[in-house]
């Protein structure tokens, strides 16, 4: 595939992972703060994003397997969660994470645990694209071509 | 690289999430400020030269020029909800403090609420931002600095002015008017004691106002 018609793939992927409301315009205003200086901003605060997501989500299947649910512990990781999620514009992560705050403060044990899968879910579902997206990109710049906005 | 403390303003910006630490040092670094992380309230404090207790390390305050700290911290940005300090607690800390209280201190917080927001408000931040925070809210910090950089300076300028015997308008025509009280008292003191007895200070006390502590400009 030349540049060109690599370089459209990347710009009707991004596309629809906005209008599927995966990526909001959090991760547009992330994108702007890369230039030729910190060329790799994006792929950086979005691995951090993984890894700290990663480390929540196991926390919070630990928490929530436990015989008498601390839910002081199970809101404060998704209030992490949630705050990391809003801060790269996954939107759907942060969305499911409001619900399951809800769930906490009602002490719903049933109803947290429905959330921990469906954000389990989005976020295995937000990496996954995103991951291709940054490889799309790759390729484009291995090819010789530039990245468009 | 290489440019002088005073050519550019620096932040200290406070948050226990490493993305938002990240994405913060980036916006500020965007806005051509010089940064420095810290991911809790109470390396913050440290950061300044405060201890938890509220004593100072006379030696690190950020407000005297003769200091030996090597950085300057001319705005705090911290976020809201953090373990152990929150940001309200560490904006306290610092507003109670005499040595950085004249620091310009901005919250940041996820969640939108107006009790929170006006509290911050009253116990003296400059500003609160929702986050997530974008470059447009950081156009607002610029003011916040140049204040207290101008007041700096006009502090330093007054008390230079003072050592040198410069006496404002007003400062004289309150002597005129202690004159025939202290004449015998003038021909002998210089002019820093005179004003020093003028406002009821001992005499021995000259020096002790340039401290930054009981000045009162």
């Amino acid at each position: 595939m030349d540049v060109v018609q690599l370089q459209r793939q990347l710009v009707d992927y991004r596309t629809s992972l906005y209008h599927e409301g995966f990526l909001d315009e959090q991760f547009t205003q992330l994108q702007e703060l890369q230039d030729e200086n910190n060329p790799h901003f994006v792929v950086e605060v979005v691995s951090l994003f993984f890894e700290d997501s990663e480390r929540h989500l196991n926390e919070l299947t630990t928490a929530l397997e436990q015989q008498s649910v601390d839910f002081r512990r199970v809101d404060a990781h998704v209030h992490q969660l949630k705050g990391s999620s809003s801060s790269i514009g996954a939107q759907r992560v942060q969305q499911v994470c409001i619900a399951f705050r809800n769930y906490c403060e009602e002490q719903n044990v049933e109803g947290c645990l429905e959330c921990l899968q469906q954000v389990k879910h989005e976020y295995s579902l937000v990496k996954t694209k995103l991951e291709s997206m940054f490889q799309l990109e790759q390729q484009i710049l291995t090819a010789g071509g530039s990245i468009p906005m | 690289m290489g440019m002088a403390a005073e050519s550019q303003f620096h932040v200290l910006a406070v948050d226990d999430s490493i993305i938002d630490r990240k994405l913060i040092e980036r916006l500020l670094k965007t806005s051509s400020y010089q940064v420095t992380t810290v991911d809790s309230g109470s390396k913050a404090l440290k950061f300044l030269g405060l201890h938890e207790d509220g004593a100072t390390n006379p030696n690190t305050s950020s407000v005297s020029p003769n200091n030996h700290q090597e950085v300057e911290v001319n705005l705090v940005i911290t976020d809201y909800c953090m373990p152990g300090m929150t940001g309200y607690d560490l904006l306290k800390k610092i507003k109670e403090s005499s040595s950085l209280k004249n620091i310009p201190v901005v919250i940041m917080s996820s969640e939108n609420v107006p009790s929170r927001i006006s509290r911050c408000l009253e116990e003296g931040a400059e500003e609160f931002f929702l986050k997530p925070v974008r470059l447009s809210d950081l156009n607002k910090l610029g003011p916040h600095m140049l204040k207290t950089k101008f007041k700096d300076h006009n502090q330093k300028r007054e008390k230079q002015e003072e050592k040198a015997a410069f006496q404002s308008p007003k400062r004289q025509e309150q002597e005129e008017q202690h004159q025939h009280q202290q004449q015998l008292l003038q021909q002998q003191s210089n002019n820093n004691k005179r004003k020093d007895i003028e406002e009821g200070l001992s005499p021995e006390r000259t020096r002790p106002r340039y401290s930054g502590i009981t000045a009162a400009v």
